[in-house]
């Protein structure tokens, strides 16, 4: 029983970790209906930049989010308005695929160059030490999980803030309703797309700091982590963000609980799992017909 | 018409003494040079650059270049210099095949060496069977490996099934009220470290350490925390990890020091023997003191060669000798053994270095190197190595050269 309480805790805290990563991969998805596949190159990057502002400037990763989030911003508007901005027409979908799985691999490249391929993780004395944790029922729970879990709730509380509670947001729910009927009533789409994904990329600071303090990392662990977060955000509903955070503890309290019995089942068991939900709900367990059909 | 048949004459007198002189000059200029205009000996190899393996793959790409530049400067290979084509395989067995291919058959190399891992050497070494060449290399050690019995294969480094004998016969050792009651064995879905494992779990469970935990985890990069969580919540006493990089044991210390395990004894199939990689990745050197790693090498061996190749390692990237990656010493060995085996055959043609290979004892950085029939190094000897506070040190087997093991494992982060 404690093991599978472990498990559980496992999960949920992990799981939150996920969610903060791919509540930007579905955001741009339910915005801009393109799959940005360089989004775990992404959460890289800001793992990179954190442990760089880290290790050279000696600022702490959680405070040097107010230096890593607008980074991740302007990079995403960059790179929507230098790449994904000028793809139109039918195969604009497919081609957007291709622009982002180049832009990663740029990235990827320029992150070797930089840093090599030795992995390294991000340090947090009062977050990642062996005394910086709560015990509960029976086990041990990391400060770093908690902080990744609160940064988790904050994200997609901001996210949703944004896009029902402001006018740009309703800009952004027009647009994914209807980009050509938002552009008649006046909403600058472009504009709009564009600060839609610099939000979705700035997401992946947060993600990549907590992502960083959990996991030693270099430039090529972006390939697992893209299909992690495609799978939860499918599972989730794509567009969805609330479903993204349910996916991703699914996902990974699944895993967890089938380490227990079988470590190489894990995997194989969640995708069995995502592959039935979907039977039943082809949409995901949060999706809308609508979104799809845009 | 006489003068014209003169003038002709001149001209042609003339023409004929240039080419001469230039002719002369020629031959005296290629002469002058020696073996600085002969063809460089070409050797290719194909590396994980990028990918799973990409800190294992560059480490190895720093001894294989680190070869090549002492070989050069003392004049390069049967006069030639010596040009490395490394070709990055991003850690893929299909990608490495692709470039051995390309290296046999686009760049027309002249010899080749291995790649990292044995997930890569097994497809690999048989591109190179086909085409005739001798395969030496450094990271292909894994039983599966040797069980093709292509006679093209030398591995320079130490067979990795009993890699952990030096540990087993030190539990043995200790008095019984001393020794680890329980084991748990983790370990990775690879042909590196299963046999590892298989072997260290079988010589325990006979020895009586009952094994209370036994799981293979996929070789994939996965969710580390848990599979590391229920090894903590088995409380055994000794913990061997098939780890095949760094990620994985970073991942299950920084799990077990989550969980306040502490187990007697840590050992890892690999990851701690990289040096500074390994300390950076796990969280300083706290969480490193007392963990434990089979090998056949460290970098404050008193091997002469090894020595050298230290402080020439030191000099070009800097760093500790605790510091410098197992890899380094891997590859360089690698590029030693080829060389004696060239030198001694005075030439390139990879039959007659195959049989030389086969027939002969050779050094190198790790030690002597003595093949078997299927290529495995017998003279290799298992060494187990141990973080102690700064310092990376031979602890196994007891005797000359090696230090007194730690034991148990100090507290993590002390």
């Amino acid at each position: 029983m404690a093991r599978f309480l472990q498990a559980v805790a496992d999960g949920i805290s992990g799981g939150a970790v996920y969610a903060l990563m791919a509540a930007g991969l579905t955001l741009i998805f339910g915005v801009l209906d393109i799959i940005n596949i360089a989004q775990g190159i992404l959460v890289v990057l800001a793992a990179y930049l954190s442990y760089a502002l880290s290790v050279h400037l000696q600022l702490d990763p959680l405070l040097g989010l107010v230096i890593t989030v607008p980074v991740m911003f302007v990079l995403g508007v960059i790179i929507q308005w230098a790449f994904i901005r000028r793809l139109r027409g039918r195969e604009r979908t497919a081609m957007s695929l291709l622009v982002c799985y180049a832009v990663a691999v740029i990235i990827e490249g320029a992150l070797y160059a930089e840093f090599g391929g030795t992995p390294v993780t991000i340090h947090m004395s009062y977050a990642t030490s062996p005394t910086a944790q709560v015990h509960v029922l029976g086990f041990y729970l990391g400060y770093i999980y908690l902080i990744g879990f609160g940064l988790a709730v904050v994200a997609i509380a901001g996210i949703y803030l944004l896009l029902y509670r402001t006018k740009f947001g309703r800009s952004i729910r027009a647009t994914t309703q209807d980009a050509v009927a938002a552009r008649l009533i006046g909403i600058n789409v472009d504009r709009v797309a564009a600060v839609t994904f610099g939000i979705g990329v700035a997401v992946t600071a947060a993600g990549g700091m907590v992502f960083g303090a959990t996991n030693a990392f270099n430039p090529d662990s972006g390939y697992d982590l893209i299909s992690r977060l495609l799978s939860i955000v499918i599972l989730g509903g794509l567009g969805s963000i609330g479903g993204a955070l349910v996916a991703a503890m699914f996902m990974v309290t699944v895993e967890e609980i089938v380490n227990i019995w079988q470590p190489t089942w894990a995997v194989v068991v969640y995708y069995a799992a995502l592959v039935i939900v979907l039977f039943l709900r082809p949409n995901g367990l949060f999706g809308k017909k609508a979104v799809r059909a845009q | 018409m006489r003068v014209r048949n003169a003038r002709f004459l001149v001209v042609g007198i003339t023409a004929a003494v240039l080419s001469a002189a230039l002719a002369a000059c020629s031959s005296s200029s290629s002469g002058s040079k020696g073996t600085a205009t002969k063809a460089p000996i070409l050797i290719g190899a194909s590396l994980s650059l990028t990918g799973g393996f990409s800190a294992d793959g560059q480490a190895f790409m720093r001894g294989y270049q680190l070869w090549a530049h002492d070989v050069n400067a003392a004049g390069g290979l049967l006069g030639r210099q010596v040009k490395l084509d490394i070709k990055n395989d991003a850690s893929q067995p299909n990608q490495a095949v692709t470039n051995y291919q390309s290296l046999i058959n686009v760049d027309h190399v002249n010899l080749l060496f291995g790649p990292f891992s044995s997930l890569l050497t097994l497809p690999t070494v048989q591109v190179a069977h086909r085409y005739g060449f001798a395969f030496v290399e450094g990271a292909g050690g894994a039983p599966s490996v040797f069980a093709t019995k292509l006679d093209n294969l030398f591995d320079v480094s130490l067979p990795v099934d009993a890699s952990t004998l030096p540990l087993i016969d030190y539990i043995n050792a200790l008095p019984v009220n001393q020794r680890p009651k329980t084991a748990a064995f983790p370990t990775s879905n690879d042909p590196f470290t299963q046999p590892q494992i298989q072997f260290a779990q079988h010589m325990l469970s006979t020895d009586g350490v009952k094994s209370v935990y036994s799981k293979v985890f996929p070789a994939e990069p996965t969710q580390y925390k848990g599979i590391a969580d229920q090894v903590a919540a088995s409380k055994a006493q000794m913990v061997v990890l098939g780890s095949v990089d760094v990620p994985t044991v970073a991942a299950f210390t920084q799990a077990f020091v989550q969980a306040h395990y502490q187990p007697k004894i840590f050992i890892a199939t690999a990851g701690p023997d990289q040096g500074a990689a390994y300390v950076k990745a796990v969280g300083g050197q706290g969480n490193a003191d007392g963990v434990m790693v089979p090998n056949a090498w460290y970098g404050g061996s008193l091997n002469t060669l090894s020595r050298k190749m230290v402080a020439e390692y030191i000099a070009k990237y800097g760093g500790t000798p605790s510091g410098i990656n197992a890899d380094v010493a891997e590859a360089y060995s690698v590029g030693e053994v080829m060389a004696q085996a060239v030198t001694a055959t005075k030439g390139l043609d990879n039959s007659k270095i195959i049989q030389y290979l086969h027939a002969n004892t050779m050094s190198s950085v790790q030690g002597p190197v003595k093949f078997d029939a299927v290529g495995q190094n017998l003279a290799a000897t298992a060494f187990v190595f141990q973080w102690q506070r700064a310092d990376f040190l031979q602890v196994l087997p007891p005797g000359s050269g090696s230090a007194t093991v730690v034991y148990p494992k100090p507290a993590w982060g002390k």
